[in-house]
């Protein structure tokens, strides 16, 4: 272990490395900031990199230290946060060239946890384009590699936090999960991602694409990371009416916990579709096999209107964000079109011009849905059908503990693949969306690789606020599957 | 042919709470340009609302004073439109299920008195305001004033009960005077604080199913609402009878043309796309708020005239025009409870003087003395207004004044036995003429004793006095 790279230990390491004055912040977040400097120019991670900030952070890190005073768990380690958490004074684009030069006077609550605990704030990672895509294609930035393959997607549209991590250009980091944003690129690149219960998080500062969705979780390289920066950035907060006021418990805690007699259910319907490949079935077979092997007991449940949830997230989510996203009109701040003469002209101009393809498509869908004469056989009609996916989870959830899934129906695929033709790109959320819908909690653990030495990810959900179940299996099955912990690549 | 009208009105009404409905910053008035926002009210990304509490008791206790029944469960929803004033394009606004239903409140009408039903209730925040080219000095473009974003607003929608404008404007008057009274809303028209907007259609008399409807905007006072009312049913009529129909449109009433104007026809309504607000949870009133909210409601104008025209024995009229007002009636019950010889002469009394009652610079001490006095004769009618004169620019007490200034009258018969005799023993031609029938002499009499006393005679008692002496 003395010979591993600084970069590559893990968050709780090196935060104990720093507590324990074996490495100072400096020290620390300098490597990882030369990390940065020669990696990302390949991989496009960060949007927007903070080398003197991030330095002087850590200088004071280390002077408070020097002085016997620790701001927190977290003091002088470097992450960094997905740019859709607003950022007091630093440049928070969400992606999307309407927000190209807007510096939030606030931080997000995940922001300020982050801070409070003690981080080091490397940089803000690159996106889809407010959060709407699964590769990070639609980030008007330009795409973040996957840093196992680089002519591959990471992911999306966590895609610049989870590669990031993989790729150990930062300990690890915050993304958002609104229908399998954390899961999709955890297991594209080979981390660890955590969709928390709905309520777990504060959503206050996040910007918001679909606000009945949207859920902030952590991405890390190992399940103890994960957990622990989970209880960080978890627990009320009254700027959130969604937020819900109920104990954080030591999810650290729960990740040795052992699963013997764990009932880990198999929902049929996600297994029986064509779009599974041979190699991800097989991958989450081994992870399987890790669980039963420790005792856990396997029970075969069905969550029946499965196949409706696809359908009932384009609905539910375009519309929302065709209202979350009406405020960029140039008006108060954020990229406005020159050259107009009225009102009008300026506000369809500054949108035309400030957002990308995939988020006029997105709010074209939802305006329509919520349209007087449509509202009812579009938004209504969804809504009902997500109750009844809700339903299908708690009566799961009475036979199982937890339920085992692939989270991604493929392996990453290559840049371009699916950029034209959405509804393809649509479907490698196939597997994370209904858990958005239900609320439930749920996690992407890496359970192997694919021939051509692209990760895998094993996806367990459980029922509402019942992370812990999730870090016990996830635990298990990381203590089983060795696993390389960061992507083969070099500067 | 007869026609009736029918007028359904909606109020705006904004809460008189300290902070705006979804955030901390002040809802007060007259702040300079966007000093009262914050991150919330003017839509930056990422935040959220949360729901004030004040509000939500505000328009309860709304709800309870106009026998409304709160419901357990209302929904929060977005109405999306683009406008600059409208940092979020979106208002967030009660829709489909309000915290209030089915309630009414009594109006007195020519005919007696009548029931308005209350359709709902509901909570909304209101938009902030634009300023124009030219309209103050160095305006180079429009520019927006965010402060009164998300400042709560309460709309309360009544049935279309009223048939003439007068019923409109007793409807209006009794339904801001109960607001004011709750202490939930200022009541200010001039400030928007109380803003109306009026559904009006004309039928033929007898018909039972409605007309077409307008429904008319700008309205900020009662009178102009009564105006635009008047005004738009003689135009219906008009249109009808010259074989027209009238469309479905909104109009805007202009005070100084005394006309409503076409804004825009149905068919350009815009489509708000309402859908809850995934933001908010919804919100659950139970019972026992509810109750205990009841408890907080104070006696309302309706029941406060009855009181005051059975307590007092003063006209409904008298007790009307105290009780538009609350400070007005208690200041009135003040004054009568330290002297409770005539109520209506305290009644007309605190009426009279209502400006300086409401600015705090008269005591119900002052009008209880001024009323006792002239009721025992000390002073005359005209020293006691003059007296009250004194109180309002020096700040002395009434009785200190009246000694000072020697306004006492002689009411004392005795007293004033000695002047009498000797004016009548100065006239005895005219003491002669009056015994011989002419009557009218009395007054002659009276003046010539009133100035002998040099004002300070009771005219009564002098009166009383000389028919005696003369009888």
């Amino acid at each position: 272990m003395a010979n591993v790279p600084v970069h590559e230990w893990t968050l709780l390491e090196a935060a104990r490395k720093v507590r324990e004055k074996e490495i100072s912040s400096r020290e620390l977040t300098g490597a990882l900031l030369s990390r940065i400097e020669s990696l990302d120019p390949k991989v496009h991670a960060y949007i927007t990199v903070l080398p003197e900030a991030a330095m002087a952070q850590a200088a004071a890190c280390d002077g408070e230290q020097a002085k016997g005073t620790v701001r927190g768990p977290l003091h002088g380690v470097p992450v960094g946060l997905k740019d859709i958490f607003c950022t007091r004074g630093v440049r928070t684009t969400c992606g999307s060239g309407i927000l190209g030069n807007f510096e939030p006077p606030y931080d997000a609550c995940v922001t300020g946890k982050v801070l409070a605990a003690g981080a080091v704030l490397l940089g803000k990672h690159n996106m889809d384009e407010f959060a709407m895509g699964s590769s990070t294609e639609t980030s008007r930035f330009g795409p973040t590699r996957n840093p196992w393959d680089l002519s591959r997607i990471p992911g999306g549209s966590s895609g610049g936090t989870a590669a990031a991590v993989a790729a150990a250009m930062c300990f690890a980091g915050v993304g958002t999960d609104t229908g399998g944003s954390i899961r999709q690129p955890a297991s594209l690149c080979g981390v660890v991602g955590v969709k928390p219960t709905y309520g777990r998080v504060s959503r206050y500062g996040m910007i918001a694409f679909a606000s009945s969705l949207d859920q902030a979780g952590p991405i890390a390289r190992t399940v103890a990371d994960a957990a622990a920066l989970l209880g960080w950035i978890a627990g009320y907060d009254r700027r959130d009416s969604t937020c819900v006021d109920t104990p954080v418990p030591d999810y650290l805690a729960a990740v040795q916990r052992p699963v013997k007699g764990l009932r880990v259910g198999l929902p049929k319907e996600y297994y029986e579709g064509d779009g599974l490949s041979r190699e991800v079935r097989a991958a989450v077979e081994k992870a399987l096999k890790a669980l039963t092997d420790q005792g856990a007991a396997v029970v075969e449940v069905s969550l029946p209107h499965t196949s409706f949830a696809l359908s009932t997230y384009y609905l539910i989510a375009p519309a929302e964000a065709s209202s979350n996203l009406a405020r960029y009109d140039g008006v108060r701040y954020g990229y406005r079109a020159g050259g107009a003469t009225g009102l009008i002209e300026m506000m369809s101009r500054t949108r035309a011009e400030g957002f990308g393809e995939e988020v006029k498509r997105r709010i074209m869908i939802g305006t329509y849905a919520l349209s007087a004469g449509y509202y009812d056989a579009f938004y209504g009609k969804a809504q009902k059908v997500r109750t009844l996916i809700r339903a299908d989870f708690a009566r799961a959830f009475e036979a199982a503990d937890v339920l085992l899934t692939p989270t991604a129906p493929t392996p990453a695929f290559r840049l371009g693949e699916k950029t034209g033709d959405p509804l393809t790109m649509y479907l490698s959320d196939i597997y994370t969306i209904p858990c958005n819908l239900a609320g439930i909690p749920g996690i992407s653990v890496p359970c192997g690789l694919s021939g051509s030495g692209l990760p895998i990810g094993a996806q367990l959900l459980s029922n509402h606020f019942r992370e812990e179940t999730l870090f016990t299996a996830a635990g298990a099955i990381e203590r089983v599957l060795p696993w390389p912990r960061v992507a083969p690549l070099e500067g | 042919m007869a026609f009736e009208a029918v007028i359904g009105l909606e109020v705006h009404a904004q809460l008189s709470t300290r902070s705006k409905i979804f955030c901390a910053c002040s809802a007060a008035f007259g702040a300079s340009p966007n000093e009262n926002t914050c991150p919330v009210c003017t839509g930056m990304p990422g935040v959220l609302p949360v729901l004030n509490r004040r509000a939500v008791e505000y328009t309860i206790r709304t709800a309870i004073a106009t026998s409304s029944t709160v419901q357990r469960r209302s929904v929060f929803a977005r109405k999306n439109y683009f406008y600059p004033d409208l940092p979020k394009a979106y208002q967030i606004s009660q829709y489909e299920l309000p915290i209030a239903l089915g309630g009414h409140i009594d109006i007195e009408t020519g005919n007696g008195p009548k029931r308005i039903g209350i359709t709902r209730i509901h909570m909304e925040e209101d938009a902030g305001k634009l300023v124009h080219e030219g309209e103050f000095a160095g305006a180079q473009a429009s520019l927006a004033d965010l402060n009164r974003c998300s400042v709560p607003l309460m709309e309360i929608v009544s049935e279309p009960d009223m048939r003439t404008p007068e019923e409109g404007g007793a409807y209006l008057r009794r339904l801001h005077d109960i607001l004011v009274y709750l202490g939930v809303c200022d009541g200010n028209m001039e400030e928007g604080s109380f803003r109306c907007d009026a559904n009006v259609s004309v039928r033929p008399a007898g018909q039972e199913s409605f007309g077409t409807k307008a429904e008319l905007k700008n309205m900020n006072s009662f009178r102009n609402v009564e105006k635009a009312l008047e005004y738009e049913i003689r135009r219906q009529i008009e249109r009808i009878e010259d074989g027209g129909k009238v469309v479905q449109e909104t109009r805007l009433w202009d005070a100084n043309a005394g006309v409503t104007v076409a804004m825009r026809r149905k068919e350009e309504a815009h489509d708000y796309r309402y859908f809850p607000d995934p933001d908010l949870l919804p919100l659950i009133v139970d019972e026992s708020w509810v109750e205990e909210l009841r408890k907080t409601i104070p006696e309302l104008p309706a029941e406060k005239i009855a009181r005051l025209e059975r307590q007092y024995g003063i006209p409904r009229y008298d007790a009307g025009i105290l009780a538009a007002d609350r400070a007005l009636a208690d200041f009135f019950e003040a004054s009568a409870a330290i002297y409770g010889g005539n109520p209506k002469t305290t009644a007309n009394e605190c009426v009279h003087w209502k400006d300086a009652v409401f600015s705090g610079a008269l005591s119900p001490e002052t009008i209880a003395h001024a009323v006792e006095d002239r009721e025992r004769g000390t002073i005359s009618a005209t020293a006691s207004k003059k007296l009250v004169e004194l109180v309002l620019s020096t700040g002395k007490p009434f009785r200190t004044l009246r000694d000072e200034q020697g306004l006492t009258q002689v009411s004392d018969a005795s007293a004033l036995d000695v002047i009498v005799e000797k004016i009548l023993a100065a006239s005895p031609k005219e003491v002669e003429s009056y015994r011989g029938g002419k009557v009218g002499l009395l007054s002659f009499f009276v003046g010539q004793v009133m100035r002998e006393s040099r004002g300070k005679a009771n005219p009564k008692v002098v009166q009383e006095v000389l028919k005696r002496k003369l009888g």
